[in-house]
Formats: C-alpha cells, structure tokens, sequence
C-alpha cells in the first residue's frame, strides 16, 4: 500500500495543517450531479467537453494541469508573453478554436472547467445498491480530486450522470546503464518543459529512443537552438513499407512525416536508424552516450558500439496509456499492437462499464488529431445517452464522417505502434547493474535473480520480492522492464490511487460518503 | 541565436527571483520550479534515499517522481508541476526529506 508515499507527498507543512480543514465537498452547485464529468483537458477531453456542451449537456472538466491543452497543446503560461505559442505545435488552430469555446461556454454557466485537479478516484454513487454493471448500472458517479498545489491543496467531490476518461498517457521508458544520470530525460518529457516553460535540458541532446515522436521533439529542441547531433531510432523504418496501402490512405500523416524530415534536414540532425543508446556517460550529469546498432529483435551487435558527447540525452520508447481510473472501475482492455494495454470502446467511445465513456490515448495510442475526433464522438454518444434515447441522438451528418476519420486514423496509429513495438532483444543492453526501478534503485541484477531464481514469472511477484515497482511513480517508469525481465507482457495499469493523496483526504472519504 | 523564447516570440512580464540552495535564480513568470532550475542550467536537486545519487527532472509530466525537491521548507514537492513564486526557497532534497524527523 503506498499509504505512507502519499502522506509524504502531500508536503504537510505546518501551513497546511493549520488551514481550515477543507470540506470534502466543494463541487459547484453543491452536490447536485453534472450531466457530464469530463477527466483531462487534452485534445480528447476539451473536444469531448465542448461538443457536449454545443449539445446541451452541463458539464464539468478535470484536469491536473494548469491549463487546458494536455500533453500536445502544452504551451507557455501566460506571464511568459508567448506571441506566437502555437510556433511549437501542429494545428495550433485546432486548439485555439476549441479553447475559445471552453471559455464561452464558461461564461455561459454550461461548462465548468476545474484546472490543478488531479482525480484520484472515481466510485459509483447515485441509489444504494446501484453499481457498476450491465445489470445495475451506477446512475451517477462521483468523483475525488485533490486540488491545488501542496501545501495548499484540499479535496473536492464531483458527481455526474456520466464520465468521460480522457486521460492520455504518460512516456514509455526502456532502462539501460547511465539512465539515471542528471541529463537524461524523457524525450516527451524535453518537449513538455520546452512547450510549457521555455527552457531547454542541455545545449547539444541526442534524441533517442523509438517512435515517431522522436523526430518531432527534435525538431523542436533544433528549431529551439540546441545542436541534436543525431535521433536514435531503434525499429527500422522499413517497417511502415508493409503497410502502404494504410499510409496511403492518410495523406495528412504523411505530410507531417515530410515536415518533420524537413525540420531535421535542415538542423542537420542525423537520423539512425535501428540504433540505440545502450548507455549513458557521466558522474554528475551525462556527458556522452554509446550508441550501438541493433539486429531486427533490437539486440546490440557487438563490435558496433561508438561514442556520441552531448550534455543531455532526451530519450523515450513511445507511451503508455493512463488507465488507472479505468482499471479501478472494471473497464475491459485490449493489448495494442504496440505492446501496450488501452481499453476496449465501442465504435461510440463507450468502454464496457456503463455510464462511462473514453476519448484519446486510453484507447490506444494515436496521436492528437485523432484524439479530438474520439472527444467530439465521444460526446455526441453521451449526449444521446444523457437526453434519454442512446443510439438515436441527433446527430446529423458529423458522426459518420468522424467514425470514418476515426477508424483510418486508428488503422495509421495500429500500423505505426506495430514497427515501433520493443524487440525482444533490447534486454541485451540491460547490464546487471544497471538500475531499474529508479525510485526504489533496484538494479536488473536483482530482478532478474527473482526470476531466474526464485521463480517470479510476472511483474507482481517480482515487486514483492525486489520492491521494484513500489516506490513513488508506482511503476509508471519501470513497468514495461519488469515485466520484460519477468518474462511476460506488461500489464494493464492498476494503482489503488492516481496519485498521491493525503491521509486526511482519505480519510474524509469514509465518513464524507454515502 | 535561436532560444525557446526567440522561438515563441513576445516578452514575459517582469522577472522575479527565487533562490536555490541560496543561490539567486531568475524566475519568468508562469515557469514551473524545475523549468526555472533548468533555465539556469542545473539539472539535479536531490539526492536518493539509498545511493545518494543525483537526480532531476526526468518525465517532465508529473508522474515520475524523480524531480521531488524542497520548497520553503515543505519537502517532496514534484518541481515539474510546482509554479516557482517570487521569492521562494528552494533546496536540494536528501533521501527522503524528512532526515530532520529521524531518530
Ligand atoms: C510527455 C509527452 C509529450 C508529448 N509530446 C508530443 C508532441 O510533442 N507531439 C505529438 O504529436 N504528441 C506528443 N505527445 C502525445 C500527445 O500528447 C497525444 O497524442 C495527445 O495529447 C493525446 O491527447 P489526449 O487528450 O488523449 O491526452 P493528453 O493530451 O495526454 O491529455 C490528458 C490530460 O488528462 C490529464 N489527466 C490525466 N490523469 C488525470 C487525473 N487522474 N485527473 C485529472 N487530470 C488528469 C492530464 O493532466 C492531461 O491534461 C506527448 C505525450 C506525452 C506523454
Ligand atoms: S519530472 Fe517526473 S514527476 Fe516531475
């Protein structure tokens, strides 16, 4: 149990025990329930949230960053003066126009939009003995948040008739010896701090990694003026050859493709394929890489190995849906092609748990056009669903044409995870001593111990033995490592919280509830 | 020379400063406690429980943990999801950051 993390977490500086305790219930409109509770502001949720409000519903919007846009449209806060915050975007229109209707419907009471409200939990509420199911669907939710930053933070309650999980995902990582370096940084997570707070982690950054997120953060760190020597990209871009016809079909993806290109041609930035970093270099921070070539299960091949100097290394291997709220309440979930555990939706975004919908990168990673297309789907099912007649909302012409731009972006995103999904082989640059978990600081030697020798053949059983998996992130960094090392396929994400709560948040909730 | 902020064009509002292991640190408005450590070019400010090896921001998102640093005296804060205010304290975070409460 991560009780003791969460209390530590909560920074429970005197200040804050001195505050007024906070009452469990600060929803707008006390406890009257919303039509809809949307949780993330990302491309998913803010498309999600205004459709519906565009439809009628009331609405209310979650989310735990400071302002809406999630991990795509992150952009400068507004002290920073950013003339032009849509210079390090695609589409920034896309965002604008739907964040302009955010605002109009907030100023029209329709939709409220709670920003640093991190949702830890979501449980049925509504009449006693109603609950998740298709025999006795819940009839309305009710939601925990802790909001604000520690240590001013409090608990707030949302109820609503019907949930939206838009929660995205978070960077996949793929340990190697020097990882834990100072310097070393998610390559998502680069791109982020750039977008958001303007700075970048070094003046000369290898990128590496796989996916084709690769060549857009370095397109951004170059065009941000830092020299990247090269894109480390361990599939082989061969890979898409196979699935032309997909390709074909998403002439958009393609452009995009070319522009990236063209960004990396003109900064001069190499691009290495079916390489990796199979170590990093350093005391205090990291001062070079090795780079190695890979054979197709991505194995180093020795003899190949040569020095790259830089002063940051910004490296991910694609990302991994957020599913914990979802787990919690009993959503199915698919493996993705990637490797990856997403849910399981139906063609109208509903997961398999009544009441609750899904938009975005829970369902499986894709990228943020198709993410705003999932959110507005999303919605006009909901809608449906809310007014009383699901399946026959009014819904004009726009739903089909969504469903259809949605299942060839699913068909391009399907084809993308699959050649950039982890070869077996990567595991050969995983030294004994280089660590894991990196919060607990458990090294590959000891997991692989645990499975070797005393028989741990999942995730679960190797976190009880080496309390890799344990520690604050809860796995969200070393998960799909442990698991690999264990010998089996990454689990679905399953974490009692989402986040760290503070005890007496926690305990607010057992009496605060029905 | 090309920067983050050339590239987004505009210009903050005023600066303020915030202190780090009592170093003066400039501060842009709106930048997160890690951004601003970044901006100044220092990428570790903590130290681990069991090693006592350096360690910084690594997702950037919030969900790794790596970046937990001590601000005004309130230990385990994630820098990366903090808004750095004007005149804060910032100091490096050792172990678990409660090593004043060991006995
Ligand atoms: C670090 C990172 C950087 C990325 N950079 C790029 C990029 O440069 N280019 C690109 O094409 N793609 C990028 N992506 C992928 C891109 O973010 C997605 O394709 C797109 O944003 C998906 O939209 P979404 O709405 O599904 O999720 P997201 O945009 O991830 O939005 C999810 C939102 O939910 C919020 N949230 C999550 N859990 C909770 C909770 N429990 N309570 C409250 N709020 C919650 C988050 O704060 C976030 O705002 C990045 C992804 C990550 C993780
Ligand atoms: S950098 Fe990962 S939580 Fe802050």
């Amino acid at each position: 149990m991560p009780a003791a993390a969460p209390a530590a977490a909560a920074g429970r500086a005197p200040a804050a025990a001195a505050a007024p305790a906070p009452a469990a219930a600060r929803a707008p409109d006390s406890d009257a329930a919303v039509d809809l509770a949307v949780v993330g502001a990302g491309p998913a949720g803010l498309a999600a949230a205004v459709t519906a409000a565009g439809l009628g519903l009331r609405v209310i919007v979650l989310d735990a960053g400071d302002r809406p846009g999630g991990q795509f449209y992150r952009h400068p806060a507004p002290g920073l003066g950013a003339a032009r915050p849509g210079a390090l975007h695609h589409g920034w229109d896309a965002f604008a126009t739907r964040e302009a209707a955010l605002r109009a419907h907030e100023s029209a009471g329709r939709i409220t939009y709670l920003p640093r409200h991190h949702v830890w939990t979501v449980v049925p509420g509504g009449e006693p003995g109603a609950g998740p199911g298709p025999a006795a669907p819940a009839t309305e939710w009710i939601l925990h948040a802790v909001a604000g930053h520690a240590p001013e933070e409090r608990a707030v309650r949302v109820t609503a008739r019907a949930v939206l999980l838009a929660t995205g995902a978070y960077e996949r990582q793929l340990p190697f010896p020097g990882w834990t370096l100072p310097g070393v940084v998610g390559a998502g997570g680069a791109q982020a701090m750039l977008k958001s707070g303007l700075v970048l982690p070094g003046k000369r950054v290898v990128v590496a990694g796989s996916g084709p997120l690769l060549l857009a953060v370095a397109g951004s760190l170059a065009a941000a003026g830092a020299a990247v020597p090269a894109v480390v990209e361990a599939a082989s871009y061969t890979a898409y050859a196979g699935r032309l016809p997909v390709l074909l079909r998403n002439p958009g993806k393609l452009a995009e493709a070319a522009v990236h290109g063209g960004a990396l041609a003109r900064h001069h930035v190499r691009l290495l394929t079916r390489h990796a970093v199979t170590e990093a270099h350093g005391t205090d921070r990291v001062e070079a890489v090795t780079v190695a070539r890979l054979d197709r299960d991505w194995r180093p091949l020795p003899g190949t190995a040569r020095r790259i100097p830089c002063d940051a290394l910004a490296v991910g291997h694609g990302l991994v849906p957020q599913l914990e709220l979802a787990t919690g309440l009993g959503c199915a979930t698919r493996r993705s092609s990637d490797g990856t555990v997403a849910l399981v939706l139906d063609a109208e975004q509903r997961t398999s748990v009544p009441g609750l919908w899904s938009a975005g990168e829970t369902g499986g990673i894709g990228g943020a056009q198709l993410a705003l297309i999932e959110g507005e789907l999303a919605a006009h099912s909901i809608a449906g669903a809310v007014h009383g007649a699901p399946g026959h909302a009014p819904r004009g012409r726009r739903v089909p044409r969504l469903t259809r731009d949605r299942a060839r972006l699913r068909a391009f995103a399907d084809a993308m995870a699959a050649a950039h999904r982890p070869g077996e082989g990567w595991t050969g640059w995983l030294r004994d001593d280089a660590v894991v978990c990196r919060c607990e600081e458990v090294p590959a030697g000891r997991i692989r111990e645990a499975a070797e020798d005393l028989g741990a053949r999942d995730a679960r059983t190797v976190k009880l033995l080496t309390r890799a998996g344990m520690g604050w992130c809860q796995g969200r960094m070393c998960g799909p490592a442990v698991s690999a090392l264990a010998g089996e396929e990454p689990a679905a994400d399953r974490r009692p919280l989402s986040c760290p709560v503070p005890l007496r948040h926690l305990a607010e909730l057992h009496t605060g509830d029905r | 020379m090309r920067s983050p902020r050339s590239l987004v064009g505009g210009t903050p509002a005023a600066a303020y400063e915030i202190t780090f292991d009592g170093r003066d640190l400039t501060a842009l408005p709106g930048q997160s406690v890690a951004a601003v450590l970044w901006g100044a070019g220092i990428l570790a400010w903590r130290t681990t429980r069991e090693g006592g090896a350096p360690r910084g921001a690594f997702c950037g998102i919030g969900s790794c943990y790596d970046c937990l640093v001590t601000v005004n005296g309130s230990p385990n804060q994630r820098a990366c999801l903090v808004p750095a205010r004007p005149g804060d304290t910032v100091t490096t975070q050792e172990g678990t950051g409660h090593a004043d409460l060991a006995v």
